[in-house]
């Protein structure tokens, strides 16, 4: 990352999936970092389940820039199922980074990096589970963290500071366990 | 000093300005997008990290006769609206200003509808410039943060005692989180003195503010006055702004912010989130085009940087006014201030206004960039603008 450049993210999720604290539990690892960012919602009409959106700005410096991002250099998608529905290519850059939950490598055409990671089965196996729901956002921040380079410690404080307790804890081990597992081509 | 930074959203900076300037007495009624505001105020009353009453209504009116009676009654008040809120309270906000009752609220600034709008423009703040009532837009969360904790103060100076608004673009700051400096407690405290107000409602004290008054003229004089205070709280911003900067390292530059001014030919004026797409815009401007450009960025609407303008304008070769708020039949708010001023003052400068972002249409540096290139360019050509009042849509109308 150059002094000037702005790390710009979409994050693909499902209402209730956790996109926004995704984005922001990334900005607040950043900062950790010495980094700067910002975490940004996009609030529509949207309710549990339906595919929804959240973005966050990376940069070494303070983040001028306020209007929606249209051209992201990377696209996080929460839900496997989720590039059926939307298109999660949309305006991503060329040469930038796809980072999907899948347990396999996805089919995906292009000039860009994919990487993916199995955060069903990190949440699963830890037992993070909600209404049947795997929490998937933890560990997709730790899988981020990777592409990123921001340190795994970083992410691990940022969730432990916001999710207290136990749970804080095995939030922190999804992170790390998926910031270890992701797997990148291209 | 080192900076403890954490991640804020706008409306949670405006929560903990609120906390931190020992605020007693907090009313509010919940709308779209400033909400969270009082919500997290409530939660830091409920968990006892804040010392304050929290009144509940049933409307926005209620909101502010709530806080205002509070107010008067001698303690530090609060509340937060937005939009059709806003509207809703435009009455009471002439009550406190008349009273000259200090209090501070925040104003999420959202579309007025219809058709139901929940993102940002000005309107709803820029339709209470007449009432009295100082008017700051922040540009970003640490600045919402800083401005809410030194309006109480500002509101507060004997030279002004006048109720402060604090605006912050809905979604794009009130929602967003991004690094935030939080002072302590110590530091806001050895900055903001006790409460001072004119006089304070007591029980067995009987006070009448109200009834119709015998003497219209004096009516008009207290008026005028509130212009006069407006005049007044000029210094008294630029005072405070130069005492929160030494505390705090942050100095905003009381009511406007040159931003590469120096030895800029051309202008954009704006206010509120865009601003930072505008700092983005000069640079591109200045960097890929080499043309000389400087931002003016509009701190406080009341009282309206006239000074500030006229300065920066009355050698410039153009400028453009970007509004996000107009007047229909009439023109961008910010633009019509702009030109009066400067046109009184002698200016000759070709100003032109740029309708964009209303409705919450986004607008990018790139789009700034464009017009403000158009605008040079035309100005280069032609000696002044064809015409004065361009609404700006991307890709052409």
């Amino acid at each position: 990352m150059s002094e000037e450049e702005v790390i710009e993210i979409r994050f693909h999720g499902r209402g209730g999936q956790g996109a926004v604290t995704a984005a922001s539990l990334l900005v607040n690892a950043a900062l950790r970092a010495g980094m700067y960012g910002q975490a940004i919602p996009f609030f529509g009409a949207e309710r549990r389940g339906a595919p929804v959106v959240a973005y966050a700005r990376i940069s070494k410096n303070p983040v001028k820039v306020r209007s929606s991002i249209r051209k992201p250099s990377i696209v996080v998608v929460l839900d496997p199922m989720l590039k059926d529905l939307v298109n999660v290519l949309d305006g991503l850059r060329e040469g930038g980074t796809l980072l999907i939950n899948s347990s396999s490598k996805p089919d995906v055409l292009g000039p860009y990096r994919v990487c993916y990671v199995d955060a069903v089965k990190i949440a699963s196996d830890l037992g993070l589970v909600l209404s049947g729901w795997a929490l998937v956002n933890t560990p997709m921040v730790g899988a981020l963290a990777k592409v990123l380079k921001i340190p795994i410690e970083d992410v691990e404080d940022s969730i432990k500071e916001s999710i207290e307790g136990r749970l804080g804890e095995l939030n922190a081990l999804a992170a790390r366990r998926a910031y270890e597992g992701v797997v990148c081509s291209g | 000093m080192g900076l403890v930074l954490t991640t804020l959203t706008g409306n949670y900076a405006v929560s903990y300005a609120v906390k931190l300037s020992r605020v007693k007495v907090v009313s509010a009624y919940p709308i779209t997008p400033q909400t969270t505001i009082v919500e997290k105020i409530a939660q830091l009353i409920e968990d006892g990290e804040m010392d304050a009453e929290m009144i509940r209504v049933e409307s926005e009116h209620s909101a502010l006769a709530a806080a205002y009676g509070a107010a008067s009654a001698g303690v530090r008040a609060f509340t937060a609206t937005s939009s059709h809120g806003l509207l809703y309270m435009h009455e009471m906000l002439w009550w406190v200003a008349g009273s000259r009752i200090p209090l501070v609220m925040a104003v999420a600034t959202r579309t007025i509808g219809p058709p139901w709008n929940i993102w940002t423009d000005h309107s709803d703040l820029m339709d209470q410039r007449d009432t009295g009532w100082l008017i700051a837009m922040a540009e970003n969360n640490q600045e919402v943060l800083d401005e809410t904790i030194k309006m109480f103060k500002i509101t507060e100076d004997p030279r002004v005692y006048l109720p402060g608004i604090v605006g912050l673009d809905a979604f794009i700051l009130t929602h967003t989180s991004e690094p935030v400096d939080i002072p302590t407690q110590e530091v806001v405290d050895q900055f903001l003195p006790d409460r001072r107000q004119p006089y304070v409602f007591k029980a067995g004290d009987p006070l009448i503010m109200g009834n119709i008054p015998k003497d219209l003229e004096l009516n008009m004089r207290m008026r005028e006055d509130i212009d006069k205070a407006m005049e007044r709280a000029k210094k008294v911003i630029d005072e405070v702004d130069f005492e929160w900067g030494k505390l705090t390292g942050r100095r905003y530059g009381g009511l406007t912010e040159c931003y590469r001014c120096e030895d800029a030919k051309h202008f954009i004026i704006g206010m509120g989130a865009w601003v930072g797409d505008m700092r983005e815009a000069v640079d591109k401007l200045r960097s890929k085009y080499g043309v000389k450009v400087g931002l003016i960025k509009i701190r406080y609407v009341r009282p309206f940087p006239r000074e500030d303008l006229i300065k920066w304008l009355s050698n410039a070769s153009s400028a453009v006014v970007f509004d996000r708020s107009f007047s229909p039949g009439s023109g961008g708010h910010l633009f019509l201030e702009t030109v009066a001023h400067a046109s009184v003052a002698g200016v000759r400068t070709p100003i032109k206004n740029c309708l964009a972002g209303i409705a919450g249409v986004d607008v990018t540096y790139e789009d700034i960039v464009d017009v403000v290139l158009k605008s040079i360019s035309e100005v280069e050509e032609v000696g002044t603008f064809k015409e004065f009042i361009e609404w700006y849509y991307r890709g052409g109308r």
